[in-house]
């Protein structure tokens, strides 16, 4: 039976839905603020902040993340810079622009008025972040900074050298200490999340395991937000950290929070390529750089020359050939695509011919060494960490690596999943992007959804749940969650077989990547399906894990992280497979025009996929949430 | 190439650790050091041995999670690359290498090369802020700061947290660390009413956890994966007794 979805979207007109909404939204007395209790899973962008806001406004919240510090959330490696409309350029900005570019660049796939919301709130954002000190880039006159990024024509994008990630971060961490420090927030630092609590319906605690002991724990409260950021690390090897998991969100999902459009991944054009088979990541290089970097490869699929000995008319420029309007330029999916398409036609270049050119020698003649340097010093030096390298005397090496998950759980316009009391922020939730991300879209959303937009939906929802008591850890619920969790540690370690958490994980990794990555077949979905199911299997008889339950086990934890992404990777094939179209990231080898460009199909695919766990991973219920396009007309995207 | 391995092990923060020796065949340059541990415990975890806990997440130098102190350097012999930016052609074939934690009382092993920086946060939460609610902020451009005290600021502000500086230090203390966020807020604009509360609130709470005082031994800054300056150190310092004249 499939479940009634409702977005539950304001009324009024585009402009002024949120404001409608938060004219509207219940409040809570400061006095009962402090009664109520929030649960925040995840201190990145979105975790801290919400948490930090929430705190303020007189919550009593706990805060938990994996890593030893709430400081090194995976979002303190975004490089780029954030987008925000504040059309200091003058150069034609707008927030319809914005909201227009978004939708655009997620291929028409997202909710009209999430997306709205996401453009009309990034102002705010920039001004929070000066205000608690962030160093953005600025010009001479003191004022901020903007450069821009792909898949836009003007210049949005504020950023801090090429560590935007790593400061934003420190703002909404440095505003989570001061509220730990208040004893407002309770922090659990090295704690993972392995199950939610629900009774009667409502999303009521989480079991979380303490990582240093082993030791599993009951924590309550009236709500539970989920900032646990994307689960990209399925394709193993990939620009995320290697805490990063899908856990949080999957268990939510089983216990029945739907999943929506699981597939939809982009796949980031300028990473570095691997090199051997022991790689355990890839390194993102910012997109930033195809400002002023030009991306070729040579013609002549044989050529051996060093690059700087090829002549001009024996390179291929070919995102500017292809896309004069936008070059360099193109959006994330689009760009990695048409890498793909050199590689795959042998014209790769590295010692593997598996990457392309990016090249400053243009730029570094027009603008000088000390102007890029200045622009992109520190992910020169990182390139020259990792391959030995200097990029400003010969091209760096470039290819596309699995790195944001637009799909994620299903919410609504209050960012609430199915279970009420259960909210899902940041890159973790599937909102904004539609099928596409635009760069330095998702930093934006992460503070958006954490700053501006948790805080009202959540207080709507808090405002119904004054009455009910402190949630008891020891309600029969917390009983069986923690039953559960404790009985597949012991299973996991209990099975004595001879294969690593890590081997499986990057099997896996492999059949995505092939398979549902960068294009995707009916015939290789299918064949993607069986070979998960084999292999997930085979990790349940053969899965090998050292060390005990009660005690620290980095091996531990990596098993039960697999055996999620075992689970989530079947959907993503299968979400993929019933999607018969090309949109965005999603692009489907039987739908395409005949210039090889993504074929939507509107008349039947225009919603977004809601899945519900069936209990069994194979059998997932598909529900559709249409989508409505009342403000704009859904075009064939054109970066030509 | 061929490594030998002395690497430190260790049950919990109460029990004393040793040196153990292993060796690696095959491992190459384009490795970093941290696939070198992965390919380690590999082979731990098939041989029936428990693997070698450490930290790490993010792998790219930013998320300051990693840290070992290598032939006794913190992160190793490049100056300025995290443990986990640090790659095998940095080594030559039979070298042996030794792994220890990062060392600092501080710093408790939790366990093998796995320590407790939970002081750092500590340090953040007395002070290392702006007190600026959600909401409260005025237009970005109403503050102007110049360019060149923005990238001052940066410079500052990079700091990873990651404790090299901590683990190099002679007496084990968090100067540069907490000299840094320090320092970063004296550039700016904002937050310049709470600059003396800050500092003293700060340095008071580095000064209760178990962190060493700074002799001016600059050890830490030749070691920070980030090159934070030792001025940052002499900034604070001046800071401080500005802000305990005014008293
Ligand atoms: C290399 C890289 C560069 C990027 N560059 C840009 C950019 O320039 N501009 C841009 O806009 N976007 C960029 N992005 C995307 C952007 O950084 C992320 O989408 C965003 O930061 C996600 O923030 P988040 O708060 O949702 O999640 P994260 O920052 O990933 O935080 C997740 C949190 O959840 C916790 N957590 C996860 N699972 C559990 C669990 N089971 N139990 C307990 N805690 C858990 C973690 O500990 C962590 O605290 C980049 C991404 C990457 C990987
Ligand atoms: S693992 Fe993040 S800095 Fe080394």
């Amino acid at each position: 039976m499939t479940k009634e979805i409702h977005a539950n979207i304001p009324e009024g007109d585009l402009k002024d839905k949120w404001s409608n909404y938060k004219a509207k939204a219940k409040l809570v007395n400061p006095n009962n603020r402090k009664k109520l209790e929030v649960i925040v899973v995840g201190t990145g962008l979105a975790g801290a902040s919400a948490a930090a806001s929430l705190a303020e406004m007189g919550y009593k919240v706990k805060s938990f993340c994996f890593q030893d510090s709430p400081r090194r959330a995976h979002s303190v490696a975004a490089q780029g810079g954030v987008n925000a409309m504040k059309n200091y350029k003058n150069d034609g900005d707008s927030v319809f622009r914005m909201f227009y570019d978004t939708l655009k660049g997620g291929d028409f796939r997202s909710r009209e008025a999430n997306t709205y919301r996401l453009a009309e709130c990034s102002a705010s954002l920039i001004d929070q972040a000066v205000a608690q000190g962030v160093p953005f880039g600025r010009e001479y006159s003191g004022y901020l900074r903007n450069r821009s990024f792909g898949g836009v024509q003007v210049s949005r994008t504020f950023y801090a050298r090429g560590q935007t990630g790593q400061q934003l971060l420190l703002g909404s961490y440095q505003a989570l200490m001061r509220q730990k420090e208040t004893g407002q927030v309770k922090l659990y630092a090295r704690h993972e999340m392995l199950d939610l609590v629900t009774i009667d319906g409502k999303a009521k605690g989480i079991i979380a395991r303490n990582l240093d002991t082993g030791e599993i724990e009951r924590h309550g409260a009236h709500a539970v937000i989920l900032a646990t950021g994307g689960f990209g690390k399925i394709y193993y090897l990939s620009t995320l950290a290697m805490g990063c998991n899908a856990s949080a969100i999957w268990r939510a999902h089983k216990k029945g929070a739907l999943m929506a459009n699981p597939s939809w991944t982009q796949i980031h054009p300028t990473s570095l390529p691997q090199s051997g088979e022991y790689q355990s990541k890839l390194t993102l290089m910012s997109e930033s750089l195809r400002n002023d970097g030009r991306i070729w490869v040579p013609q002549d699929k044989n050529e051996t020359r060093k690059p700087k000995d090829i002549p001009e008319e024996e390179r291929d420029y070919y995102l500017e050939r292809k896309y004069p309007a936008f070059g360099n330029l193109a959006p994330r999916d689009i760009a990695s695509r048409s890498a793909k398409e050199q590689i795959d036609a042998g014209k790769g270049i590295g010692a593997l011919k598996n990457a392309v050119y990016l090249d400053f020698s243009h730029a570094i003649k027009e603008y000088g060494q000390d102007v890029i340097e200045e622009r992109y010093g520190n992910l020169f030096t990182m390139y020259e960490k990792i391959t030995g390298i200097n990029a400003y005397k010969e091209p760096m090496k470039i290819s596309p690596s699995a790195h944001f998950s637009m799909g994620g759980l299903w919410v609504d316009y209050d960012l609430m999943t199915t279970t009420p009391g259960l909210f899902a922020i940041g890159e973790a939730n599937f909102s904004d992007h539609g099928a596409n991300r635009l760069g330095a879209n998702s930093l934006l959303q992460a503070c958006v959804d954490g700053y501006y937009i948790a805080p009202y939906t959540l207080q709507n929802y808090l405002a119904d749940e004054i009455q009910v008591a402190k949630t008891d850890v020891n309600h029969p619920a917390f009983d069986e969650a923690e039953k559960q969790v404790k009985s597949q540690l012991e299973k996991f370690v209990n099975l004595k077989g001879n294969k690593t958490a890590e081997e499986f994980h990057r099997e896996l990794g492999k059949i995505l990547y092939d398979k549902c990555g960068l294009s995707r077949s009916e015939d290789g979905l299918k064949k993607a399906i069986t070979d998960i199911q084999n292999l997930r299997e085979e990790f349940h008889e053969n899965l090998l894990v050292p060390g005990d339950v009660e005690d620290i086990n980095s091996e531990l934890e990596k098993a039960g992280r697999v055996s999620d992404y075992f689970e989530l990777a079947e959907l993503m094939c299968i979400d993929a497979l019933r999607r018969e179209e090309s949109c965005g990231a999603h692009f489907r080898e039987e739908f395409q025009t005949e210039e090889g460009e993504a074929m939507r199909n509107d008349a039947e695919y225009s919603y977004s996929a809601a899945w519900e766990w069936s209990g069994q991973a194979s059998e997932p219920i598909l529900n559709k949430e249409p989508l409505k396009f009342e403000y704009v007309k859904p075009t064939q995207r054109n970066y030509k | 190439m061929k490594i030998y391995l002395k690497i430190w092990r260790q049950k919990n923060k109460d029990t004393k650790g040793q040196l153990e020796d292993h060796t690696l065949d095959n491992v190459s340059a384009e490795m970093s050091f941290l696939e070198m541990l992965d390919m380690l415990n590999l082979k731990l975890a098939k041989s029936g041995e428990r693997p070698v806990e450490f930290d790490h997440d993010c792998r790219e130098g930013i998320c300051g999670q990693c840290g070992v102190m290598i032939n006794g350097i913190a992160h190793g012999p490049l100056k300025n690359t995290t443990t986990c930016q640090l790659h095998m052609r940095s080594f030559k074939d039979g070298d042996t290498i030794y792994i220890e934690p990062f060392k600092a009382k501080a710093f408790p092993v939790i366990r093998d090369l796995k320590v407790d920086r939970t002081g750092f946060d500590d340090i953040i939460a007395a002070g290392g802020y702006v007190s600026v609610n959600t909401g409260q902020a005025p237009e970005a451009n109403s503050i102007p700061v110049t360019h060149n005290e923005a990238e001052a600021a940066f410079d500052s502000a990079a700091c990873i947290g990651c404790g090299a500086c901590v683990a190099t230090c002679k007496n084990a203390s968090a100067a540069l660390f907490t000299s840094a966020k320090i320092s970063q807020f004296t550039h700016l604009p904002q937050g310049k009413k709470e600059s003396a509360k800050r500092t003293v609130d700060m340095v008071n709470r580095m000064e209760e956890l178990d962190f060493g005082h700074c002799t001016n031994t600059e050890a830490c800054q030749i070691e920070c994966p980030q090159d934070i300056s030792v001025l940052n150190i002499a900034k604070m310092n001046f800071e401080y007794n500005k802000a305990k004249l005014k008293k």
